[in-house]
């Protein structure tokens, strides 16, 4: 480990706290290093995790959020997941141009980040870097997850306060009472409220909301609140409940819960990257059994056992 | 895990046409690498504040303004200033061609001229990063 480069990103050096991220997010010996001396320093930040659809307004909603909190003299930091193609492993980040303007703020620090293989809209990568800034001082550290899909809910363990984008014209009362995405929030967050349809999804999540209280998280009630971030209509009263929940979650002894759930996410999601490339060797060892099974006529489910056997036996 | 290479592409200065600039940008997710695309009218602070909270291994400069000769040294100044003399700069657009060895003189590592292919881009872009960066890429 470079004590200097530490140092220096503790003191607040960009160029020191992105390359400490880099030997981070690619879990290198140097950067678990790095992590530990973080980690023991973090448990302060207060996180805000964002997510919805694709095009729900993630990021311009996060653009506002770091001008009030920026505003109010805080350090922001933003991490933000976007897919990695499962063809090239590629990935094409968009997300930075929404609020590219903040990139000159000097407590503002925004990171962007391909989802390398991980489902559920959160990486273990993510994560670390959300305990890296907080370690490194950041006050408030917003995370955006991938947009998501119904069951990508894997933020709910990564952060104190929730939000969930919703979309007018995007689907009736049936969609707002599904399980996954429309479980989680601590808000959910009619974005694009100037559209005449969003009255209607209003209704609808709040009557979602109303019919049970099975997904309060720890007793608090679901809000709606209607936005628009572009023009920057109902932020004030967003923020404004915002900083109620986080009363709550402080009030509550729900801050440090939050952050040890939020590591065992971290070792959760660890542990399912190296499952997975397990997952991957067998599957690619067994394909020629597998077709040998076809050609011999033995049945699919001899072969299944089998090769969940072999899987057993690489973990 | 193997490193990929993390590209900024760039629209420098007044100049809203970045048509270009997305092509190549997918065209360099296509090839395996993780693509930071900043949009249009940035300045050259900007992009180069970009690269370093990003930590880029190059920064891709798509310019069709003709402002080239002015911009792109206030990139390379910046680059400078904020201590990223191991990343590597490319700049495409609409660029004559007596330009290049300016560019190239001022510390742009590759220059690329319309009609580029995006296999050339690609493999030019992962020799930079090569270079520069020592990432290993297969050929």
């Amino acid at each position: 480990m470079n004590r200097e480069l530490l140092k220096k990103a503790i003191e607040g050096d960009e160029l020191s706290v992105s390359r400490i991220l880099t030997k981070i997010e690619y879990f290198s010996e140097e950067g678990m290093e790095y992590l530990e001396e973080l980690s023991a320093r973090a448990g302060r930040a207060y996180t805000i995790g964002i997510t919805g659809s694709p095009g729900a307004g993630k990021s311009t909603l996060i653009s506002t959020l770091i001008d009030h909190y920026t505003k109010e003299g805080l350090k922001v930091g933003v991490v933000m997941v976007d897919p990695s193609s499962p063809f090239s492993k590629g990935s094409f980040m968009g997300n930075r141009i929404r609020m590219q303007d903040k990139t000159m703020n000097k407590n503002v620090f925004i990171r962007s980040l391909a989802s390398r293989g991980f489902l559920g809209g959160v990486s273990a990568e993510a994560i670390m870097l959300i305990e890296a800034l907080d370690g490194l001082g950041f006050d408030k550290i917003i995370l955006e997850t991938v947009g998501s899909g119904q069951t990508d809910t894997d933020v709910v363990s990564v952060v104190h306060s929730i939000l969930v984008l919703a979309i007018p014209g995007s689907g009736d009362e049936i969609q707002a009472l599904k399980a996954g995405i429309m479980e989680i929030g601590d808000f959910y967050v009619v974005n694009k409220a100037d559209k005449p349809e969003a009255e209607a999804l209003y209704d609808s999540i709040k009557f979602a909301i109303e019919s049970g209280e099975t997904f309060w998280r720890d007793g608090w009630k679901p809000q709606v609140v209607k936005v628009s971030a572009l023009k920057g209509m109902g932020i004030e009263e967003l923020t404004k409940r915002l900083r109620e929940h986080e009363e709550f979650v402080r009030g509550g002894g729900l801050f440090e819960k939050r952050i040890v759930e939020r590591r065992h996410k971290l070792i959760e999601l660890y542990l399912r990257r190296k499952l997975e490339a397990v997952l991957e060797e067998t599957l690619k060892e067994n394909k020629t059994t597998l077709s040998e099974y076809e050609s011999k006529g033995i049945n699919l489910n001899k072969a299944i056992r089998e090769v969940y056997e072999r899987f057993k036996q690489r973990i | 895990m193997e490193k990929r290479i993390k590209v900024i592409v760039a629209k420098l200065g007044l100049d809203g046409h970045d048509r270009g600039a997305k092509v190549i940008a997918r065209a360099l997710k296509d090839a395996g690498m993780e693509v930071v695309y900043t949009g249009l009218r940035q300045t050259p602070e900007q992009i180069v504040k970009t690269a370093v909270q990003e930590d880029a291994d190059v920064i891709g400069i798509s310019i069709l303004s003709g402002a080239h000769l002015e911009l792109v040294p206030r990139v390379v100044e910046f680059m400078k200033k904020y201590g990223l003399n191991d990343v590597g700069l490319v700049v495409g657009g609409v660029i004559p061609p007596q330009d290049i060895e300016r560019l190239k003189e001022m510390g742009v590592d590759e220059v690329f001229l319309p009609g580029s292919s995006l296999k050339e881009v690609v493999e030019k872009v992962k020799s930079v990063a090569s270079r520069k960066r020592g990432i290993k890429v297969e050929s």
